[in-house]
């Protein structure tokens, strides 16, 4: 059909996995084979079965067709295959089986700074690194201002790479990829180095690149990014194609799916490790996610609220406890706490007593990203009764339908706000 | 689109890869390239062509490396042959006083050392080549027989250098080359062409069996007593006989120095011509097989290295 530039069909990539290699292809074997039998060992294909190798099928049977100008943005776990897949499109590795179909020239990012030496200054990188993507010593001299510009770094033009910071190492890099013009451009993740400032470089140069009629090929984890530039997206996972469509029904799949598994911690709150005095226990605890409608939601977003069901088992009496949930952010630090006491509630129970408590914590505003509940039940500066932590890990998505720039702002809090421009 | 390739060696290729010839089909406005397992790369030799800037820039690249935080800079290519020379003059020619055929030691010597160092050289770093450029081999497309060709094309720069020196020899023992000068570029070539060979095989080896790191300088040092760096080949036949002269010959570095000689200092230096033959033909299979070998094992070098 004309205008596919890139035609797969039944792709599958094996490995052989294990360091025991196949005796077989040991070098002196294959000597002894050659002189025994030269006809046959010139012939010959290399045994991929040892008797302790296994096989590990990177891509099964992926078949898809992008045409001019998509861009297309590819998603999945990792390990799904992705990077395989990048690499043999660009040529780096073979298939297995199956075949593709590539009409025009194809540049590949797979790395930042591929062919970097350290010893050379940045000019020289410039030229050298431009050379190995595939320009030509004409083309990189006539971009050679434009690269400079883009990357920052003119004081440091003739000073060695190894001299550079991280940042600088990255910028120089992409500034001189950003420069290629091939049809196709496959990139690979290369957009989680660097800091935010330099992320959102990379992205505008790669929304003008995709603007410009070219074929893109992106893979990220990064689905804010995946859904600035790409308006389809194709999801790996285990190898196998799962889904190919628009980049926004695809994204909120995989985000609930990610958000399934990763949302409650694998060991029940009765086996987890615990301080306090132990008069009561927390035997059990579910924490749901709530619309503003009050129906059940399948994921966490920015803004909606959480339900967590209490229950509490008593071993010896204890009276006017108070009961907390706290929020913190993976490194512990604590970031919302909710707690019967600010009600002016306490709770008394008997021995074998159960008792549960449910906590609605409404408009919940937090950012995107993964947040750890943890339980306390005690009497303030008094007495500790029971106190856990690492109780689940909450991930929460962006709000699709609040937002209409889909980036993140670094920060905690998503505040609800209006604004007006006043002349 | 692009012209086929002028590789250096065409008419040799052209009588054995007459089928990878038939390869390249350019249709219509951009050439549909198709991947596929197994198949032979059919753009392979255009793309040779189109990234050919890529040999002079790791060429380029290797040898900036080399100089660079050195004091002695690029003396250190001279260094090397004159320190050996050196040393085999007093050894062999003043100590030993082994035949030299009518010209001062030191010329004869030196006329064997430096074909021979650029073989070596070539011989072990383009051996390496992959393995140190892995990070290229498993990020970007080019194709891989660029890597080992860089190298050589390094040696031989480092020839070149070396080259100049003998011009200051020839000036010191005022001796005058005769016209078999002319045919130097010819031996040259032979040189060049039987690094290209070996050092194609050892890259190709080096990425799948790590034991060649070892190998590779055993030879070498093996090499510069079976090659007549510091000796005349013509003392094999007189002691030993023309059979084995022949068997000798089977090293082409063999012919590629009693060329030099014959070229360079003339006079007593003859040329054996069944060996030179003998080494011209084992070069064209050393280079032709490397090549063979190398496209064979290509595909996989990105999974192994």
């Amino acid at each position: 059909m004309s205008g596919t530039v890139i035609k797969v069909e039944n792709l599958s990539k094996r490995y052989v996995i294990g360091s025991k290699r196949n005796p077989q292809d040991g070098l002196r074997h294959q000597i002894e084979a050659a002189i025994r039998n030269p006809l046959r060992w010139l012939t010959s294909k290399k045994s991929a079965e040892g008797a302790d190798s296994k096989e590990f099928w990177a891509l099964r049977d992926v078949s898809f067709e992008i045409k001019r100008g998509e861009v297309v943005g590819i998603i999945g776990s990792n390990g799904a295959g992705k990077s395989t897949m990048l690499k043999i499109l660009s040529r780096i590795t073979e298939p297995t089986s199956g075949r593709i179909g590539l009409q025009g020239r194809v540049a590949s990012l797979l790395e930042v700074g591929t062919g970097f030496h350290a010893e050379l200054t940045g000019r020289e990188n410039i030229f050298l690194n431009g050379a190995i993507l595939g320009m030509s010593k004409v083309e990189i001299k006539r971009k050679f201002d434009e690269i400079v510009a883009f990357s920052e770094i003119e004081k440091f033009l003739d000073t060695p790479v190894k001299r550079y910071s991280s940042g600088m190492y990255v910028r120089l890099a992409f500034a001189v990829a950003a420069h290629l013009e091939p049809e196709i451009l496959i990139v690979d993740e290369v957009l989680a180095v660097g800091d935010a400032q330099f992320q959102k470089k990379c992205l505008g140069k790669m929304q003008e690149v995709s603007q410009g009629g070219r074929t893109v090929l992106f893979v990220s984890h990064n689905m804010q990014a995946i859904l600035a530039l790409c308006s389809t997206a194709i999801w790996l996972e285990g190898g196998k194609l799962l889904e190919k469509g628009d980049a926004k029904s695809i994204a909120d799949k995989y985000n609930i799916k990610a958000a399934a598994e990763n949302n409650y911690s694998d060991v029940p709150v009765i086996n987890k490790k615990r301080t306090g005095s132990g008069a009561g226990r927390f035997v059990d605890v579910k924490v749901q996610s709530i619309d503003q409608h009050g129906k059940l939601k399948q994921h966490f977003e920015t803004g909606c609220s959480w339900q967590v069901d209490l229950e509490i088992l008593c071993h010896a009496n204890f009276q006017d406890a108070n009961v907390a949930v706290t929020v913190n952010d993976t490194n512990g630090y604590r970031l919302v706490d909710v707690n019967t006491a600010l009600k002016g509630e306490f709770l008394s129970l008997k021995e074998n007593q159960k008792s549960k408590v449910r906590f609605l914590m409404e408009n919940v505003r937090l950012k995107p990203g993964k947040y750890v509940i943890e339980l306390w039940l005690g009497r303030g500066g008094v007495e500790e009764i029971d106190f856990v932590k690492d109780v689940a890990v909450i991930e929460v998505f962006e709000d699709m339908d609040a937002i209409k720039h889909t980036e993140t702002f670094p920060g905690v809090y998503q505040c609800g706000f209006t604004h007006q421009f006043i002349k | 689109m692009e012209q086929r390739p002028e590789f250096f060696e065409l008419n040799i290729v052209k009588t054995i890869a007459a089928d990878i010839l038939n390869e390249t089909e350019q249709l219509g406005e951009m050439p549909v390239l198709t991947i596929e397992a197994g198949r032979s790369e059919k753009h392979y030799w255009a793309d040779l062509w189109r990234y050919r800037e890529l040999f002079y820039f790791l060429a380029w690249r290797d040898l900036l490396v080399r100089y660079k935080q050195t004091v002695v800079g690029v003396a250190w290519s001279l260094i090397r042959p004159i320190l050996s020379v050196v040393m085999l003059t007093v050894i062999f020619g003043i100590v030993g006083k082994m035949p030299s055929g009518g010209v001062p030691y030191a010329l004869l010597v030196f006329c064997g050392m430096l074909p021979w160092q650029f073989f070596s050289t070539a011989l072990s770093e383009s051996g390496n080549s992959l393995v140190t450029n892995s990070n290229l081999i498993s990020k970007v497309y080019f194709p891989r027989l660029i890597v080992p060709a860089s190298s050589v094309v390094t040696s031989f720069v480092d020839f070149l250098v070396s080259a100049a020196f003998l011009v200051v020899l020839l000036v010191w023992y005022q001796f005058m080359p005769p016209l078999n000068i002319v045919f130097l570029p010819l031996f040259i070539l032979l040189a060049f062409a039987a690094s290209l060979g070996a050092g194609i095989w050892i890259a190709a080896l080096m990425v799948e069996y790590r034991d060649f790191r070892i190998i590779v300088p055993f030879v070498v040092q093996f090499g510069v007593l079976a090659t007549p760096v510091a000796y005349l080949s013509s003392n094999i036949s007189k002691n030993l006989g023309d059979n084995w002269r022949m068997l000798y010959s089977l090293n082409p570095m063999v012919g590629v120095i009693d060329g030099f000689r014959w070229a360079i200092l003339g006079g007593e230096h003859k040329i054996f011509w069944p060996g030179l033959l003998l080494s011209i033909l084992v070069t064209a299979i050393l280079l032709l097989s490397g090549i063979w070998y190398f496209r064979r094992t290509e595909k996989s070098f990105a999974d192994v290295i």
